[in-house]
């Protein structure tokens, strides 16, 4: 069995007196892609930004490499090599690409002054390395110029500057055209096939279950289902199985425009 | 949605190049990126430049004696050390209203120190720390207090201001042994014929725009200005960086404060005050937006110039004083259009 990269045991969040966890555990192995689903409100975004020490979890514990960890933080959790793309990207857009790409881990040499052309070196390397070129920007353009696409491309390369271990990915197809979604399932297994991990979450159950390993459904803050890929037979299965969870009795029962809306998702 | 809609995802598109490719900017000349990168603080030399020529025509006999750049060049390093600090606290989303409170809180010290009979030196090293405990006090207050920088900074302001005024009842403090100590002869004489503060000042200014440009702070303090919450998300220690930005106006208000004590050889308790709205219309008059993650070091000098030659140059081109604060107002509101036009704003 291949090595357990991190694992989050029993996590709880709790924002006063509404539960957004109540406890969960998730594990990603090596070379893994795990695929992370639920409705809007099951915690998703909550337990990644926990993961990425972000938010600190109210209980619960974080295994890395089985080892568990105490003061997490997001400085910590990248240390870690966990790398996250936020669903927001978390680009300072008044910047320029390199300053984003090198954003809280500079190249500093002498007295902490930056190694401007290093950087600015790495960071053409690292966005060719994704496909994300073109002939109107280079990596001293300002992000606030650049397409929706390219910006997903810049918290990319950001992301996998230093091989990351594991790539979390937050609903990364968000707002991106066909050939930019395109080109993030493409980037998706190179990762898978550099022997590297990607916990991938996404709303679009058709692009989660092309790629992803392993399943995981949270609904309310807990997980409702950890199955392999192996185990199900069509992404059609999965939407059953997380339309049953959100509506126990069965699709019978529905009848108001909400669930309609739901079902149609 | 249909399966059928979806993009293929087994194949990269036929739009990801194969072959990396060279980039080139269309606009890879130069000349051209130096202007796109400083245009800022190049329109506010072109704004310094039209204002000059205006004062020249109107007085060419005055603005061509060495005697008016001699005394503008005695006082603007005072403003230069704080108005730079000032470029990074704006630039980190944040203001400093307490500065002149710190100036004359820093330059008391320095003046008890000489008047002890220390060497001024020691004088100038405990103005230094006096400086750097108040900015550390006013950032903490601000940052871990959560307080507004706008009305705490101003609280502060008055408070320190206060505490002056309180314990020195108003009584003003002369230093006649500075003027033959190697501090003075080092810090505030005249080499050539120019006053020697300049020196230091333009040094001053060149490290912190090298610190602001070329360095780990700089980069942080732009990021956290343009975005907190994903500096955040990128494990830079937000807090700290607003903090050190106030640390770093403490050190220069210390500077500024000994070096206006050092023109007078005498310490006022109202040291400073007069500093506050000058030095804050340099620093937007150089360029530097209010809204933060950007700011031009080099710009906010060259604005500390032009507010230090509207009230030479409207006296010496033949206005009556009384002109001084109209044509301060209009270069402020002239050159805020300016930079409106010239600076697009990204969200």
């Amino acid at each position: 069995m291949a090595e357990r990269l991190i694992e989050l045991r029993d996590i709880s969040k709790s924002y006063g007196q509404v539960y957004a966890l109540g406890g969960v555990n998730l594990s990603v192995d090596r070379g893994e892609v795990v695929g992370l689903l639920g409705d809007n409100g099951a915690g998703k975004s909550t337990l990644i930004k926990i993961l990425s020490g972000v938010v600190k979890p109210t209980s619960g514990e974080i295994l890395v490499r089985g080892k568990p960890v105490t003061g997490w933080s997001a400085a910590r959790s990248r240390e870690a090599g966990i790398e996250t793309v936020f669903q927001d990207r978390a680009l300072a857009v008044q910047q320029t690409i390199v300053r984003n790409i090198f954003m809280g881990r500079e190249l500093t040499g002498f007295m902490g002054f930056l190694r401007v052309n290093k950087e600015i070196e790495e960071a053409s390397r690292l966005m060719r390395e994704i496909g994300f070129t073109s002939k109107v920007f280079t990596p001293q353009s300002i992000v606030g110029q650049l397409s929706g696409g390219e910006r997903q491309g810049v918290a990319i390369a950001r992301a996998i500057y230093k091989q990351a271990e594991l790539i979390v990915l937050d609903e990364p197809t968000t707002a991106l055209s066909l050939t930019e979604t395109a080109k993030v399932f493409h980037f998706v297994r190179q990762v898978r096939a550099s022997g590297r991990s990607i916990l991938f979450i996404g709303h679009n159950i058709h692009h989660v279950f092309d790629i992803a390993d392993r399943f995981v459904v949270l609904d309310r803050g807990k997980v409702a289902l950890t199955t392999d890929r192996s185990e199900v037979k069509s992404a059609e299965d999965l939407i059953n199985f997380m339309e049953e969870v959100a509506h126990p009795g069965g699709l019978a029962g529905l009848h108001d425009a909400g669930d309609a809306e739901q079902r149609a998702r | 949605m249909s399966k059928t809609m979806e993009p293929d995802l087994h194949e990269p598109s036929a739009g990801i190049p194969s072959s990396p490719k060279e980039w080139r900017h269309p606009s890879d000349h130069w000349m051209r990126g130096f202007i796109l990168d400083n245009r800022a603080a190049l329109g506010t030399l072109a704004v310094f430049i039209v204002m000059m020529t205006v004062f020249m025509i109107a007085n060419p006999t005055v603005f061509t004696t060495w005697y008016l750049y001699r005394s503008v060049l005695t006082t603007l390093p005072v403003a230069l050390f704080v108005v730079v600090p000032l470029v990074f606290v704006v630039t980190c989303g944040e203001i400093d209203l307490s500065f002149p409170a710190t100036m004359g809180f820093a330059s008391w010290v320095f003046a008890l120190v000489v008047q002890a009979g220390y060497d001024p030196f020691l004088g100038i090293a405990a103005a230094l720390v006096t400086g750097m405990l108040l900015g550390f006090l006013v950032g903490s207050l601000v940052v871990y207090g959560g307080l507004s920088s706008l009305i705490a900074t101003l609280g502060m302001n008055f408070l320190l201001r206060g505490l002056i005024q309180i314990i020195n009842e108003g009584k003003s403090m002369a230093l006649t042994s500075l003027s033959d100590s190697w501090a003075y002869m080092i810090f505030s004489s005249q080499l050539l014929g120019i006053p020697v503060q300049i020196f230091w000042a333009i040094g001053f200014v060149v490290l912190s725009a090298m610190l602001y440009n070329r360095h780990r702070f700089g980069a942080q303090v732009r990021v956290v200005g343009d975005n907190p919450d994903s500096a955040q998300q990128m494990g830079i220690d937000v807090k700290r960086v607003r903090v050190k930005v106030f640390v770093f106006v403490g050190i220069g208000a210390a500077i500024a404060g000994t070096f206006s004590v050092m023109i007078n050889f005498t310490w006022w308790p109202t040291a400073g005050d007069g500093y506050l709205l000058p030095v804050l219309a340099s620093v937007f008059v150089g360029g530097t937006p209010t809204w933060g993650g950007i700011g031009t070091v080099v710009g906010g000098a060259i604005g500390a110039v032009t507010v230090s030659f509207i009230q030479t140059g409207v006296v010496a081109a033949g206005l009556s004083g009384f002109y001084v604060q109209f044509f301060n107002g209009l270069i402020i509101i002239l050159s805020l259009l300016g930079h409106k036009w010239n600076q697009a704003r990204y969200r």
